[in-house]
């Protein structure tokens, strides 16, 4: 067939196939370089036995063998994780829509409270969380002061397991600026007459918002709630300086540390990576850590997307 | 070529090159040392010290060695953290340093095993050092792994009781407790309860409690990690069950677990001037030498009395033992100048007005018998004795490992469920800690 084609016709092809070519480069060089290259080494270590500092050697589906069965950190980190992605990512994104929803309803101050609900956002999350440490102290922190002082509960929060994770959902909760930044943008630009014209077609507040708001800002719900799922499938810092304060093992000169307390309610699947990779010199069971989370993360998405249907604008 | 061949010849091609780039990426020094000493040259040395007196004394010890050395130049680079440590010894090239010295003792079995520091035993034949001579027993321990001698030791940390004098006197107590059943009745004496939490804790016996951890305490007991195959023996050796059982008579004694730990979480940073030692929160405590130094730059109102640490009641005439550990120094398998580099490890770790300089001057235990025993060592009388704790036959360290500190991350994990009734089968609890360890160990090997 080709053999049929004018020289001249196929000299064109190719020149714009080069300069398609050329044109895709910088992504396909990014995606080679920092994608497929760190993706496909890491598949390769999780089959060697590699300690950073000798030649990695084969050592077949071992690394795979002891993550799954012989490490007894994977099992707690995993399941700390999944709590994480679907209490945390799905109360961030109902709390940034209502504060959204609130900020956009203000008629006087809205710059004021929007001010205080993003500066959160901007603080260092090392800092962030030494100061909810603080805060939450169960000895000597204010919040419990003020919770015995009107006769509630005084949790152990970070020094408690059935505590820990859901102060660091309140941490989350409180640096929840960036969702509340994006969420504005998109209830501001829904159509003021779909909202009159319901209106008068009698729907109340809830009626409007079910029906006009949400559909309207449903792809910004989806893309919120697919870089939480990812945000959250990454979450090291903070549960680890959490860890870390509570437990009074800052480390100090030599130190190592287990991380996780207390009782391991606070492990996730990166700090694993980084103890196992960097600490036991394990980098094979660091890898398949990794990909255990790249498998999570792109079958969450899957998830989401495959119901992206329901999300979509009559407009998509 | 057909499509299908084609595809599979460039995934094997792609598959080969990342094989190639991943092994370019590992360190590739040899053992061996071909340069000339005494050409003019400069080595680089790493190490982790930061605060500015360190760095002072660090640089003064450098300066003495190229006054002696006037053809090795030393480009010293401070503040190093572990992960660039590694880093450096993984790459190698130019920028990577020669000499090397961790905090990080428990890594010294990686760095032996993997080759990532040189084979010391070599230079120190051919300088005629004979390192049972020259450095206590536990420091020789703790930096080698396996019969391969990569480090040696610069300086050391000793660990010992610090108590409140004044606390002591207003409790009637005489004397610090040489044995811990006179420990624990003076705990007892010296804890004053405040509401449902205490005016002053007479020991933080938590294993949480910053310096009270299983090591540090398994030490008292002589305790042995590991049997002669190598294979974890915590289970069989019955110090390791006499330290837990004694620690959880500590702990009800003192007032159980979540009343102890909710104390606990009042206490200020470890190595801040709110340690609860500085701020009289407890009255004894298990520390190492630095801490006199920091109750005296924290302002401690009371004065303060050291003393080894007490021994289990049936070893006695053990007392004058502890705990030690320390900075370890080696030369990177990566260099290309391994004899000027050994002349700055020899001098840093074995001439004695080195060691003692430095000593003196960070206030760190001497890693050699000569300096120990040296009269221009401090004399102040609490650094003595930690200094006499470093020499003590008894005193033990813990030894390394191809996974770094990981069999004793395990066993105080262990600790942590014991102590709050997690886990109430303790022997059971500890043949646990040994299968997880030999798991752990088989993995890295």
């Amino acid at each position: 067939m080709s053999a049929d084609v004018h020289p001249l016709l196929r000299a064109k092809r190719r020149r714009e196939a080069l300069r398609t070519l050329a044109f895709l480069s910088p992504w396909l060089i990014g995606f080679g370089v920092f994608f497929a290259y760190p993706l496909i080494s890491t598949v390769y270590f999780s089959f060697m036995k590699y300690d950073g500092f000798t030649a990695p050697t084969w050592n077949g589906a071992k690394n795979w063998s002891y993550v799954f069965n012989d490490y007894p950190f994977f099992w707690p980190a995993l399941r700390n994780t999944l709590w994480l992605v679907v209490v945390m990512v799905s109360l961030r994104v109902v709390f940034g829509l209502g504060i959204g929803l609130l900020i956009t309803k203000i008629k006087t101050g809205a710059g004021l409270f929007r001010t205080a609900f993003y500066l959160p956002y901007l603080a260092p999350p090392v800092a962030a969380t030494m100061a909810f440490a603080f805060l939450l102290n169960p000895g000597t922190g204010p919040v419990n002061h003020l919770l015995g002082s009107i006769g509630l509960p005084q949790p152990g929060w970070f020094n408690d397991p059935s505590w820990s994770k859901p102060a660091l959902t309140l941490l989350a909760l409180w640096g929840i600026g960036d969702l509340m930044v994006i969420f504005m943008a998109a209830l501001l630009d829904v159509p003021k007459e779909q909202y009159e014209a319901a209106e008068l077609d009698g729907a109340g507040p809830w009626a409007r918002f079910r029906y006009v708001t949400l559909p309207n800002i449903s792809p910004i719900v989806m893309f919120a709630v697919v870089t939480g799922v990812i945000q959250t499938m990454q979450y090291y810092t903070q549960p680890l300086v959490a860890g870390k304060v509570a437990s009074g093992i800052i480390g100090g000169s030599g130190q190592q540390f287990e991380p996780g307390y207390p009782e391991k309610s606070t492990l996730t699947l990166p700090q694993l990576v980084y103890n196992l990779g960097f600490q036991r010199f394990d980098t094979g069971s660091a890898c398949v850590i990794a990909l255990v989370l790249f498998a999570l993360a792109m079958a969450f998405t899957a998830l989401l997307m495959r119901r992206r249907s329901g999300f979509l604008t009559a407009e998509d | 070529m057909s499509g299908s061949t084609k595809t599979a010849a460039a995934a094997v091609a792609a598959a080969a090159a990342i094989s190639l780039l991943t092994s370019a990426c590992t360190g590739s020094g040899n053992n061996t040392a071909g340069d000339d000493p005494s050409k003019d040259v400069t080595i680089t040395f790493w190490h982790g010290w930061s605060a500015p007196s360190e760095v002072k004394a660090i640089d003064a010890n450098v300066k003495a060695f190229e006054k002696a050395h006037p053809n090795i130049h030393v480009k010293v680079q401070g503040n190093i953290t572990d992960d660039k440590i590694n880093q450096a010894l993984r790459a190698g090239g130019p920028n990577a340093p020669d000499v090397v010295s961790s905090f990080t003792t428990d890594n010294v079995g990686k760095f032996c095993s993997s080759n990532a520091f040189a084979d010391l035993d070599p230079f120190l034949k051919k300088s005629g050092i004979d390192t049972a001579a020259t450095f206590p027993k536990p420091m020789l321990e703790y930096t080698r792994f396996e019969g391969k001698r990569c480090t040696l030791p610069l300086l050391g940390d000793a660990y010992g009781l610090y108590y409140n004098k004044d606390a002591f006197k207003a409790a009637g107590i005489s004397a610090p407790p040489k044995t811990l059943s006179e420990f624990k009745a003076d705990a007892v004496k010296l804890t004053k309860s405040k509401g449902d939490s205490y005016a002053q804790l007479g020991f933080m016996p938590n294993f949480h409690g910053y310096e009270s951890t299983t090591t540090h305490l398994a030490a008292q007991w002589g305790a042995k990690y590991f049997d002669a195959e190598g294979k974890s023996g915590v289970a069989k050796d019955p110090g390791f069950a006499a330290m837990f059982t004694w620690q959880q008579d500590m702990v009800k004694a003192l007032g159980g677990f979540e009343k102890l730990e909710k104390y606990r979480s009042t206490f200020g940073d470890e190595w801040g001037a709110k340690n609860p030692f500085h701020t009289g929160q407890v009255a004894m405590a298990v520390d190492g030498e630095w801490r006199a130094g920091m109750a005296k730059d924290a302002g401690t109102k009371f004065d303060i009395g050291v003393a080894p640490f007490p021994v289990p009641d049936d070893q006695a005439d053990t007392y004058g033992k502890g705990y030690l550990s320390g900075t370890i120094i080696g030369i990177a398998n990566t260099s290309a100048k391994k004899n000027a580099a050994w002349e700055l490890v020899k001098y840093m770790t074995t001439d004695t007005d080195a060691v003692v300089s430095f000593a003196n001057a960070i206030h760190n235990v001497p890693s050699t018998l000569a300096a120990l025993k040296s009269p221009k060592l401090d004399a102040d009388p609490l650094f003595r004795t930690f200094v006499e704790i470093a020499q003590n036959p008894n005193s033990t360290t813990t030894p390394a490992s191809v996974n770094g500190g990981t069999y004793q991350l395990t066993l105080q994990d262990f600790g942590y469920a014991y102590e709050s009734g997690k886990q109430t089968d303790l022997a059971a609890g500890l043949k646990g800690v040994d299968t997880q360890v030999d798991k752990d160990i088989a993995q890295a090997k």
